[in-house]
């Protein structure tokens, strides 16, 4: 089973449209929306849950006010500031670690676990998927990554698929960490703008950090041919491979409005032409059986 | 006054906002949170006149008094120390730094050193103070790299803060303290969704909050209609235009080349320390 990630650095780059594109276009594949912060792709794929599963990523401390005595220790040894002045835990800086539980003289403290959030095991018009949503304000989405990639080997196990498309977060920190942990490539979407250069210059040195096959499209691409060539002379530079680029088309918007992937909503147009190519490459290159 | 830029989804154009206005006003302290991907120094070019490390404290094990009992692998939440029968393994990347372990540990064999996560730099462009800090690539914890930016935070000036986009921990930890947060999103279906969840993770933190309407003409409508539903205000729309877009790739604040925008940016400033004063 091979596993792709898509992925970008800097957001809006259209990670998700090239993701509900490829899983259209892959047959017989899991999709995985890992960015769970902030999902999108299930408003163009539209996933009927089989399965919901609920997530209990991180615990918060308690104080039991009956027992407390106020004298202020916990507060003092909390790193992260979560104990207000009046001895009450502030849920939003409490990172669940604990320490307020081994320092409190009278036992007061108890760390509880909560649910923060739900993962599901969907059924899409184009194949399975795997999916989740972290409750707003919550953290420790990594985890809940690392649950939905999980999800995803199992459906794909169950219904003998090969292929594990990714569709990740921006940025470079942990839930990206652990969307791409372990995967045998990763899709960087980039735009020809200074911002999405230099962020396609994070997220490579991230995949070359994890040893982690590197492909590169460039969406947008004619919204600054300059920097277009900037991009694939640095691509060629560093011997990575240009798999697509991507013209900067309104179509792309009235697909998402009408709720479909690009390369279902409008296949003639020039956009889906070259997502349809740019997934050849990516076929051949990883020597795909399907597809 | 503490402006955060906030947005939910990424590419709404957040950092865009936050140098025009930033530019706009004076008097500013701008600080580039989305210490993932720092982009605000690419807009502003500024001179950089200093550079730290940020580091954390990990633990660190004195074998010779360990006796392998693993109670600190025991108590760490995050699965950072693992006790093996003779060995002892730390994974720095999963530390929170709580300290818990060195507190737990009966023969006191764990001690606390530090390890680096990222840098923090600062300077200025033009009259503008400017601090952003970098995540070390491969290190997945944003979060303190932040908590040093917001260190430097100057209360007395004008303080702009770009905050990553998404909605978890280093959102939470940029937009914490603000006396407003402006939020970002395009009159797209994926626009918003993530807007909608941006404004629960506020309304949970009671921050006041508006919105921007970037790229507008895009899309449709219900960007509109829910800020109406909601009563929630709608400060700046800025239309799509292939000319800001352009100026944008370049690395160029759009409000340099088109002044008419430097009103509209003030304004914004102005009606969120308006809705602050409610």
């Amino acid at each position: 089973m091979k596993q792709i990630a898509v992925l970008s650095g800097k957001g809006g780059t259209g990670k998700t449209t090239i993701t509900a594109s490829l899983a259209v276009l892959a047959r017989n594949t899991v999709v995985a929306d890992c960015d769970v912060d902030a999902p999108d792709l299930h408003m163009l794929l539209h996933p009927e849950i089989i399965k919901t599963q609920e997530f209990k990523g991180s615990k918060r401390a308690v104080i039991d006010k009956t027992k407390c005595v106020e004298c202020g220790l916990c507060r003092e040894k909390c790193r992260f500031d979560a104990i207000t002045e009046d001895i009450t835990v502030d849920p939003i800086s409490c990172e669940g670690c604990g320490v307020c539980t081994i320092i409190c003289p009278v036992s007061a403290v108890t760390l509880t676990e909560r649910i923060s959030g739900y993962a599901y095991f969907s059924k899409t018009k184009y194949g399975f998927m795997a999916h989740a949503m972290l409750s707003p304000s919550e953290s420790n989405s990594g985890k809940l990554v690392t649950l939905v990639r999980q999800n995803a080997r199992i459906l794909a196990e169950k219904e003998e698929s090969d292929l594990i498309i990714i569709d990740g977060p921006p940025g470079i920190g942990c839930p990206v960490i652990a969307s791409v942990t372990g995967v045998d490539a990763g899709l960087v979407i980039t735009e020809p703008t200074m911002s999405g250069i230099h962020d396609l210059e994070r997220a490579l040195q991230l995949l070359k950090h994890f040893n982690i096959q590197p492909f590169v499209c460039v969406n947008m691409y004619d919204i600054n041919k300059e920097n277009t060539e900037k991009i694939v002379d640095f691509c060629e530079e560093n011997r990575i491979k240009t798999v697509g680029n991507i013209t900067f088309n309104p179509i792309i918007t009235e697909a998402m409005v009408n709720g479909k992937p690009i390369v279902d909503y409008a296949p003639e147009s020039d956009v889906a032409k070259e997502i349809e190519r740019m997934w050849k490459n990516i076929v051949s290159a990883l020597k795909l059986g399907s597809g | 006054m503490i402006v955060s830029i906030a947005s939910g989804k990424g590419g709404t154009g957040k950092t865009s906002v936050a140098v025009n206005m930033a530019l706009s006003i004076k008097n500013v302290q701008f600080l580039d949170c989305d210490v993932e991907e720092p982009n605000v120094h690419l807009l502003l070019h500024p001179k950089i006149d200093r550079t730290e490390p940020v580091y954390v404290l990990v633990p660190f094990v004195n074998e010779e008094s360990c006796d392998y009992c693993g109670e600190c692998s025991r108590f760490c939440q995050y699965n950072a120390i693992f006790v093996g029968s003779e060995k002892v393994l730390i994974f720095p990347e999963l530390c929170h730094s709580c300290g818990g372990c060195t507190a737990v540990c009966p023969k006191k064999a764990i001690n606390e050193e530090k390890h680096k996560v990222g840098t923090l730099k600062s300077g200025s462009a033009g009259g503008l103070e400017l601090v952003y800090g970098e995540l070390e690539v491969g290190e997945p914890m944003a979060v303190p790299v932040i908590r040093e930016v917001k260190r430097r935070i100057d209360k007395s000036r004008n303080v702009v803060l770009d905050s990553p986009p998404g909605t978890s921990c280093p959102v939470i930890e940029t937009v914490k303290g603000s006396d407003f947060c402006i939020l970002v999103t395009e009159p797209t279906p994926f626009g918003l969704h993530d807007l909608k969840i941006a404004v629960q993770v506020l309304e949970n933190m009671q921050i006041p909050f508006g919105v921007v309407i970037n790229r507008a003409g895009i899309g449709d409508k219900k960007v509109y209609e829910y800020c109406r539903e909601k009563s929630i205000p709608i400060l700046l729309e800025i239309p799509f235009q292939r000319r800001i877009a352009e100026l944008y790739s370049r690395g160029v604040p759009f409000s340099l080349e088109m002044p008419e925008w430097k009103e509209k940016f003030e304004a914004l400033f102005n009606e969120a320390r308006k809705l602050v004063d409610k």
